[in-house]
């Protein structure tokens, strides 16, 4: 029996966020009140963060396997064959809460985080993308927040020395309370040198490596799974501080140790730090886990056991190591200086025992401790369908090229150079295609092959029909892929959302995650790994944020140089719009920016056709007969082809809408399946015959030439004015005063 | 030409350095580890990488300087030998005082990481002998302290003896106030020592060497030195 000095009220049960009935099953698990320190390590292992206890029954419909997939979800990241005995390894994760508390350590953990999963694997990363949502931009939270979290991803990525490539921005007053914070890491391994963390052998010992333990993140994982409130300032002392040294350093003696086949199980320490990362060690194992807590590196005196258990301390691995190995290892450690101790051993128990100077502070079983926890099927329902707005019924409020210019300066289709300018995205010598395209290209290891990364998701047609954007998340992120001629491989998914204890919330919930398994089924694109953020919510204001699951895609190319790129490269290309006419306003940019209305039903996504046209558009890629292409998506064709412009520097002049069709909807409906292709005059004929065949709609809607873009019956733009437009907004918002 | 790359803890550029080094010369260099207190016999290029050396959580380079190594490079940079420092290895050089002058935060702006023009201030030496004399290069830059100063001294003597290798310049080559990104004193990009013998720059020549970086200027670094040392 152990000694317990703290009386469990059902006061201190609620502070660890754990429910009446979930404690119940403590007590039923245990077999008696548990102690402090047990009851802490079930707060962590229980709460949303680390259990999915609200979203792993409609997780589970997902596809995750396909002929490529060598680890799905349930491992630090996903890993995927790519062939030539190498291996994509790739994971999302959200960094929300902490973000919104302080905003740079916040965005630096949340890099650090998932640059830990992909190499905890093996892996080197070769990648980093973001996912960011910020409130509107003139809500007085939003430049503060900005400047932090992007200041806080370059800080990071940039001296641990992973190349930041791609992600998207995007401004909406639903997350005014609560901004989304989502990183994705991509690494490379060998596929016959992946390292998991299950746990074999007993009386093996377990080695702690990297920073020191403090007192800092106590809870994160709670507090990660909270709802915001008024006093959430106060929650400071739980955000981490991040240290990308110690993380490079981390890196470089993980990689060197694993190559000297020393390490049996590795897992890094995350959310819920220590706790977590034992506890998942020995269950996957089938072991128990001893711990002797005076052994852990402490930055601080008088550390308890409860909080050594519970500190969320950056750049920390546990590793399980082949005794025969462990000079080797520790040359390994000492070479890098890092901290290391073993701290513990494998047993044959099935027990998870606590001890601190001889003294038990925890005993139970293990893998109870993973299998029992809550389990809820929550109620939901479905989001009210919306109607369909004929676009014939809306007005344009001015002038096709002036509702152009207007658009392209707006917050989310103004160019993000500002931000993507302070991360480095060239180190690695292998990213070939920059930020700013529909996706980045990153050689590997400087050879013909590379591969395209992307994240995307349409929050607002998701609100609209959770269902349809969820299917529409997965489409973008494939078509972006397609976009630039890699084939899409697999994908991994961070889905934010609110509270899902509110039933029209978790309707979202179930219809996003919905659309997403009928997409990356029909688009076999299998998800591999993925992170759950809830109770994304702002208590003061009772405002949930959009419903988001932003999808992290990553497609395969055989050869760099047969890729393509958004920029017009010359004069005198045909330009074409792959894909059926615009038609579709309802839920669009141009009704959002300049008509004020977030109403109408999003466009549907039909996903024969999407397969149809993507793999239509990137054998053309492949075949070389592509100058340029790029999606239709925000803002539609004709803010597509002005990005085109301004990327490459050449104009186009454009035919004005086919007869019958209203203008706006054909410049600005967001209809999917979708893209704008250059293409050379003399292979012309090839490539529409080519595309006639696919049984894919074609036409040429103009060419490129000049500085300007004009269009029939419309006018004409300068590009040198679309550019003053398109790139002056971030930095004007950013350098304005508050 | 024998190179070693040295690597400090929070380097993250040497990976970058050694494969262009391979690509000009044809073999890999050498990769010494800080801790090390003598280069590998017969070394005619010491190359500083790029990074964050110890973090860079004081002033930049600055713990670096001190690493063990750092005796023998000042040793093989007395004896005439070549020392390039790019970017973090640009600091260490100047906190170790083989290069003038001192790197601090740029001027108005953060980290910054983006293409930029270079003008070629000279072909003499054995650093830029590739290039033509006013040549206009453009390579990549990518770091958050890179503003060049020096006391005004020291700066007179740096321009009257031509010490400067290269200068932030706009697209048609020219060099005016403000065509540095950074605020570096009269737009210095990149200086030798006294013998032109060591040169420390911010921008990465290694990361622009091929097609598939969009340029590829700062190739000829690497065959400049490559060449100079097949002569010598």
């Amino acid at each position: 029996m152990i000694p317990n000095d703290t009386i469990i009220t059902p006061e201190i049960v609620a502070s660890h966020g754990l429910k009446p009935d979930e404690y119940d099953r403590l007590l039923a698990l245990l077999g008696r009140t548990p102690t402090m320190t047990e009851l802490g390590i079930t707060s962590a292992m229980w709460n949303e963060h680390c259990s999915y206890k609200s979203s792993r029954v409609h997780l589970k419909t997902l596809p995750t396997k396909g002929p490529r997939v060598i680890h799905g979800p349930g491992e630090n990241a996903g890993v995927v064959d790519i062939g030539d005995g190498m291996a994509v390894v790739f994971k999302m994760e959200s960094h929300n809460h902490p973000s919104y508390i302080e905003p740079y350590q916040g965005a630096a953990t949340g890099v650090g985080g998932i640059l830990r999963d992909v190499f905890t694997m093996g892996a080197r990363p070769i990648a980093c993308l973001n996912a960011l949502r910020f409130g509107a931009p003139e809500h007085p939270k939003t430049r503060r927040l900005v400047a932090g979290v992007v200041a806080g991803i370059a800080g990071y990525g940039n001296a641990f020395g992973v190349p930041t490539v791609g992600g998207e921005v995007n401004f909406h007053s639903a997350y005014d309370g609560n901004c989304l914070v989502n990183a994705m890491a991509v690494g490379i391994a060998r596929t016959n040198a992946i390292f998991t963390s299950e746990a074999t052998g007993v009386g093996r010992p377990i080695v702690y490596l990297g920073s020191k333990t403090g007192r800092d993140g106590i809870h994160g994982a709670t507090m990660a799974s909270d709802v915001f409130s008024e006093g959430s300032d106060e929650k400071r002392p739980t955000v981490q501080v991040g240290d990308p040294f110690a993380e490079k350093l981390l890196l470089e003696a993980c990689l060197e140790l694993m190559a000297t086949g020393a390490v049996i199980a590795i897992q890094d320490m995350g959310a819920a730090g220590l706790t977590c990362s034992a506890v998942e060690m020995g269950a996957k194992g089938g072991l128990g886990v001893q711990l002797d807590l005076e052994k852990v590196p402490t930055r601080e005196p008088g550390m308890t056991p409860y909080e050594i258990m519970l500190s969320e301390s950056q750049e920390r691995m546990l590793m399980v190591l082949d005794p025969a190995k462990e000079a080797v290892a520790r040359d390994v450690f000492i070479k890098w200086g890092l901290d290391f101790a073993v701290v513990g051993h494998t047993t044959d128990t099935g027990r998870f025992v606590i001890s601190m100077h001889g003294d038990v502070y925890a005993d139970m079983p293990i893998q109870e401790l993973g299998d029992q926890s809550p389990l809820y099927n929550r109620p939901w329902v479905a989001s009210v369908k919306r109607p369909t707005l004929a676009a014939d019924s809306i007005k344009p409020p001015c002038g096709t090229l002036e509702a152009l210019q207007r658009l392209m300066a707006t917050p989310d289709l103004a160019s993000r150079r500002w931000v993507w300018e302070h991360y480095d995205h060239v180190i690695g010598g292998d990213t070939v295609q920059l930020p700013g395209g529909d996706a980045a290209i990153v050689r590997i290891e400087g050879g013909a092959k590379a591969l395209a990364m992307t994240t995307d998701v349409t929050p607002r047609y998701c609100f609209a029909d959770p269902f349809e954007g969820g299917k529409q998340a997965v489409a973008e992120a494939w078509r972006n892929l397609s976009s630039v001629g890699a084939l899409p491989i697999a994908l991994t998914d961070n889905l934010n959302f609110g509270s899902p204890e509110r039933p029209e919330i978790m309707g979202q919930f179930v219809g996003c995650v919905r659309g997403i398994g009928e997409a990356a089924r029909v688009l076999d694109f299998p998800v591999v790994s993925g992170n759950v953020s809830l109770y994304n919510e702002n208590k003061v204001t009772g405002n949930a944020i959009l419903p988001t699951p932003a999808i992290g895609g990553v497609g395969l190319i055989e050869d760099w140089r047969k890729t393509a790129s958004v920029a017009f490269k010359a004069s005198g290309h045909a330009i074409l719009l792959i894909g059926g006419e615009g038609s579709h306003l309802g839920a669009s940019i141009y009704l959002r920016e300049l008509l004020m209305r977030e109403d109408g039903a999003p466009p549907p996504v039909d996903l024969t056709v999407e397969k149809r046209n993507g793999d239509a558009v990137r054998h053309l890629i492949g075949s070389g007969l592509v100058k340029a292409c790029h999606d239709v998506s925000d803002g539609g064709l004709l803010v597509a082809v002005a990005e085109m412009a301004l990327a490459g520097g050449i104009g186009a002049k454009l035919k004005a809408e086919p007869k019958g069709v209203p203008a706006h909807a054909w410049f600005f409906g967001e209809d999917q399946a979708r893209y704008v292709l250059a293409v050379a005059k003399d292979d012309l004929e090839t490539v529409m015959a080519r595309l006639r065949d696919a049984g894919t709609p074609v036409q040429q809607i103009g060419e490129t030439a000049g500085r300007t873009l004009t269009i029939s019956r419309h006018g004409s733009i300068s590009l040198g004015d679309l550019l003053k437009s398109h790139e002056g907004w971030f930095p004007a918002f950013m350098n304005a005063a508050n | 030409m024998k190179a070693a790359v040295i690597v400090f803890p929070g380097s993250n550029r040497e990976r970058d350095m050694a494969r262009a080094l391979k690509q000009a010369v044809g073999t890999p260099p050498a990769m010494v580890w800080h801790a090390e207190t003598a280069l590998p016999a017969g070394t005619d290029l010491v190359v500083l990488p790029g990074g964050f050396s110890y973090g860079d959580y004081l002033r930049c380079g600055a713990i670096a300087a001190l690493s063990p190594i750092m005796s023998a490079v000042s040793e093989h940079a007395k004896r005439g030998g070549l020392v390039l420092g790019v970017c973090n290895g640009f600091q260490i050089l100047c906190e170790a005082r083989l290069l003038p002058g001192v790197l601090v935060r740029n001027a108005g702006v953060g980290f910054l990481c983006k293409p930029v023009h270079l003008r070629v201030e000279t072909s003499a030496s054995p650093f830029t002998r590739g290039y033509r004399r006013g040549e206009r290069i453009t390579v990549p830059i990518a770091h958050g302290e890179g503003n060049w100063v020096a006391d005004s001294e020291t700066v007179a003597k740096v321009e009257d003896r031509g010490l400067v290798a290269f200068r932030y310049c706009d697209e048609r080559g020219r060099v005016s106030p403000g065509t540095s990104p950074n605020g570096a004193t009269n737009e210095i990009a990149g200086l030798f020592n006294a013998k032109k013998n060591v040169l420390g720059l911010m921008p990465h020549p290694e990361n622009a060497i091929e097609p598939a970086h969009g340029s590829t200027d700062g190739f000829g670094l690497f065959l400049s030195m490559a060449g100079a040392l097949a002569d010598a």
